[in-house]
């Protein structure tokens, strides 16, 4: 169990959250790989599975983000790897929009991260993982809900207290 | 007189244009004039808070709200009139997503009360005098509305049965909506008066296939009167907004802003804009993504410009690091082209 609050005195006892975004494809098997191979790496991400991060609307992150999660990483084939040719393009260009527009609302641009990893490459999805929460834990808690527990009625409610975590 | 229903309307945080927007639907005015008995709008009949107290709960047939929330006193109406009204409307963008007061949530009260009241550059007052919430003077007290961080919308406040979104509502959604009452056929509560479609749909601008290698501002291009204004590197919200308008501001070029908010169910408006408009960039690495986006300053002003306090994220973060505010500065690039000069 690493103690976060040697990177931010705010973490208390929990650890970070991240939101991992992986492509069916790649990353998600690149994960796969890295569990029956036993490569370490932080418990810091919960994995969704997505069928290409062309997929990924950036309101997945920005409800990831606001429902208490502190960084997100969004994860994909090589560039021109793409099963479906151009979807991580796509992901290229709006997680860079997002990074800015996030930016300028607050949310440190490191909590929003993209990478590659190939179905063979389970090293690489653990490195990743890894400088990931470092930054991360650096960065310290966003708790977004403490900033905007009055948000949009459309929306279920949010938890009244922090995720638990591992 | 007394045996008609009642209707009445209110501004909180708005800009007095919703009540115009109202007189737009020109002689119909008069149906409704002779249907409704009109008993409330502080913009133009003097009646007070206290007839709207004397009133049993519910006695109020519909309430037309136009106007954010972001003071005590916005709040307090907004309770009082939900109390009153069988039928509480938010009308206008205000009301539905926040719209320009809402972009205070870019800020907080302090940055506010010191830009407006010290640092604007048309400001002088070498006492640095800002208004307080309440003041003691020879004659007593004196109190002013306390003054909130964050504004938000109506229905983030109270209950709210329909929502007719616009910066103003265009005259054939209110007609319809004042029709649909005095017919007695009210749609589902919740239900956005409106098209579920976007403007795009309405533009009569062509369209090709999109992709934007620049982003141009309005004073720095003049746009091809018949294709489509994104397509011309011109900023356009309408391929994530609500139709309804039919689509006023494409057809006298300048792109949509988006004061219709977000179409049939989406959540959050900005992050579509960002997804659609993201998609379309000419550019397949990181370098050159970031050079098309250094053309495009403000981006969060973009997509949220009407929808902040309605959106998912609500306001930017409020914590501070090392005595810093966390949101980005927008770094505002000298972008006139040095051949207009002349």
């Amino acid at each position: 169990m690493v103690d976060y609050k040697q990177y931010h005195p705010a973490w208390g006892d929990r650890s970070p959250v991240i939101i991992g975004f992986l492509c069916n494809w790649c990353s998600y098997r690149a994960a796969d790989l890295a569990g029956t191979s036993r490569f370490g790496y932080p418990a810091t991400l919960r994995d969704i599975r997505i069928m290409c991060t062309g997929r990924l609307d950036p309101t997945f992150v920005i409800k990831a983000l606001r429902e208490g999660a502190d960084g997100v990483l969004v994860m994909g084939c090589h560039p021109g790897q793409c099963h479906y040719e151009e979807g991580n393009f796509k992901a290229m260009r709006r997680v860079a929009l997002l990074r800015r527009t996030l930016s300028q609302l607050g949310v440190h641009p490191d909590r929003v991260q993209l990478g590659w990893a190939s179905a063979a490459q389970g090293i690489i999805f653990t490195e990743t993982v890894k400088e990931m929460t470092e930054k991360i834990a650096k960065l310290g808690p966003l708790k977004w809900h403490d900033n905007n527990h009055d948000a949009s009625p459309h929306l279920p409610p949010l938890p009244e207290k922090e995720a638990t975590h591992g | 007189m007394g045996d008609k229903p009642k209707l009445a309307i209110y501004w909180a945080s708005s800009c007095g244009g919703c009540e115009i927007a109202i007189l737009a639907i020109h002689e119909k005015i008069l149906d409704v004039a002779d249907y409704f008995d009109f008993i409330f709008c502080p913009c133009i009949l003097d009646f007070k808070r206290s007839d709207i107290e004397a009133l049993e709960d519910g006695e109020i047939a519909v309430t037309l709200f136009n106007g954010a929330i972001r003071t005590d006193e916005n709040l307090e109406m907004a309770e009082l009139l939900r109390r009153k009204s069988q039928v509480l409307v938010a009308f206008g963008s205000c009301a539905t997503e926040g719209c320009a007061p809402g972009l205070a949530n870019f800020n907080d009260r302090e940055q506010m009360m010191n830009f407006i009241y010290k640092d604007a550059p048309t400001v002088v007052n070498p006492e640095g005098i800002i208004p307080l919430e309440a003041i003691q003077v020879a004659e007593g007290e004196l109190e002013l509305p306390g003054f909130w961080n964050t504004v938000k919308t109506l229905d983030q406040v109270v209950p709210v049965e329909y929502y007719l979104p616009g910066c103003p509502p265009e005259a054939k959604w209110i007609e319809a909506l004042v029709e649909a009452v005095m017919a007695g056929e009210l749609p589902p509560p919740g239900t956005v008066v409106g098209m579920d479609v976007t403007v795009c749909d309405e533009c009569p601008r062509e369209r090709e296939e999109k992709k934007i290698s620049h982003f141009y501002r309005p004073y720095e291009i003049i746009p091809d009167p018949d294709k489509c204004l994104l397509d011309q590197g011109l900023f356009c919200a309408g391929i994530a907004t609500r139709a309804g308008c039919g689509a006023l501001c494409p057809s006298v070029n300048m792109g949509c802003r988006g004061c219709y908010g977000p179409n049939e169910g989406v959540i959050d408006g900005g992050a579509k804009l960002i997804s659609a408009l993201a998609s379309v960039l000419d550019a397949n690495s990181p370098e050159e993504i970031d050079k098309i986006l250094d053309t495009l300053p403000d981006p969060a002003g973009y997509f949220y410009r009407f929808g902040l306090a309605h959106s998912m994220l609500h306001r930017t973060r409020l914590e501070m690091e090392n005595g810093q505010k966390m949101a980005a500065q927008i770094k505002e690039t000298p972008r006139l082209d040095p051949k207009l000069k002349d």
